[in-house]
């Protein structure tokens, strides 16, 4: 199935789950903020995550700034 | 001590972690600075060169962070940056930034009110950015900013305090902690505001882009120590005649 994810698309396998596929990107889950579908998911809720085909995923993190 | 919101600093210096040529250097000269609070942006990852994860190389029981909306154009985007801010799990304070100009990056005042109203309902701890505006730092405290940031001079411009009679008409009014913000290029800006009665200042550009970013940090924490010392001790009248230092009697013997 097919998802994208920071205007990029990706092909992941069908029950991915969001850990697991941030990990995939060499991201740390515990300080990545992510949008799924425009809305922001509690990090509370991200084990219990599956990824969606069609699915839309902002990953954004801190970066240095004034 | 400083206060803002309910939560005491030893140190008034809040440093910036934008611009530093490594995650190393910014970690040397934060912790050189003594500073307790720190700036950070938010971005969207860079899936194909993800970089430095910030998050690791700056200890969160350490320091307060502060994370700002720069990229804003309008209250809209702030207040979504403000949120992803809030989920990501550092705290509940903001700096909101809604810089619409990219040529000035000045604040938008009408939507830097309109976000400040929504953050502070959501319960964030909002210091919004400003022009040094009086009766702006007014309002914005009136709907419940935790603090104020008037700039000194444009964002990254090390020009210094051009805006200083308009900041001590704000920190003669405001309730609410006074930051100074962008522009304080030197140490002796930074002691400036502090001389003035600014209760923080924040300072990036003018540390983390200088040869010894670490020396640099020292030299602000140093400056901002004297400007409060010196505030606190009080400052002498400025006057339009001479008044000799000297005593004026004792002399006769000269003539």
């Amino acid at each position: 199935m097919e998802i994208v994810c920071n205007g990029e698309k990706r092909h992941v396998a069908p029950g991915t789950g969001l850990v697991e596929f941030i990990r995939s990107l060499e991201l740390d889950p515990a300080t990545v903020v992510v949008e799924c579908d425009g809305l922001i998911l509690a990090k509370e809720t991200y084990e219990g995550q599956e990824l969606q085909d069609g699915m839309v995923l902002e990953l954004i993190q801190f970066v240095g700034g004034g | 001590m400083l206060t803002i919101a309910g939560r005491t600093f030893a140190s008034r210096l809040i440093v910036g972690t934008g611009k530093f040529s490594s995650a190393q250097v910014m970690q040397a000269a934060i912790a050189a600075s003594g500073s307790e609070m720190v700036t950070v942006a938010l971005r969207r990852v860079d899936l194909n060169d993800p970089g430095d994860d910030i998050m690791r190389v700056l200890d969160r029981e350490k320091y307060v962070f502060l994370p700002n909306t720069s990229g804003a154009r309008n209250a809209e985007e702030a207040i979504r940056l403000a949120r992803l801010a809030k989920a990501a799990g550092v705290g509940n304070w903001i700096k909101l930034e809604v810089t619409p100009d990219p040529r000035t990056l000045l604040p938008d005042p009408v939507e830097t009110l309109k976000a400040t109203e929504v953050l502070v309902k959501e319960d964030f701890n909002v210091l919004p950015y400003i022009n040094a505006d009086p009766i702006l730092a007014l309002r914005l405290q009136d709907v419940g900013a935790a603090a104020v940031m008037p700039l000194g001079s444009l964002i990254g411009t090390n020009q210094g305090m051009l805006t200083r009679f308009q900041i001590e008409i704000i920190i003669e009014q405001a309730s609410v902690p006074v930051v100074v913000d962008a522009g304080l290029g030197a140490p002796s800006h930074a002691a400036q505001a502090m001389e003035i009665g600014a209760d923080a200042v924040l300072v990036n550009t003018a540390i983390a882009v200088s040869g010894d970013p670490v020396r640099m940090a020292v030299a602000f924490a140093d400056a901002v120590r004297a400007g409060r010392v010196a505030f606190e001790a009080g400052l002498g009248v400025v006057a339009s005649e001479a008044a000799a230092s000297s005593p004026a009697s004792g002399l006769s013997f000269l003539r």
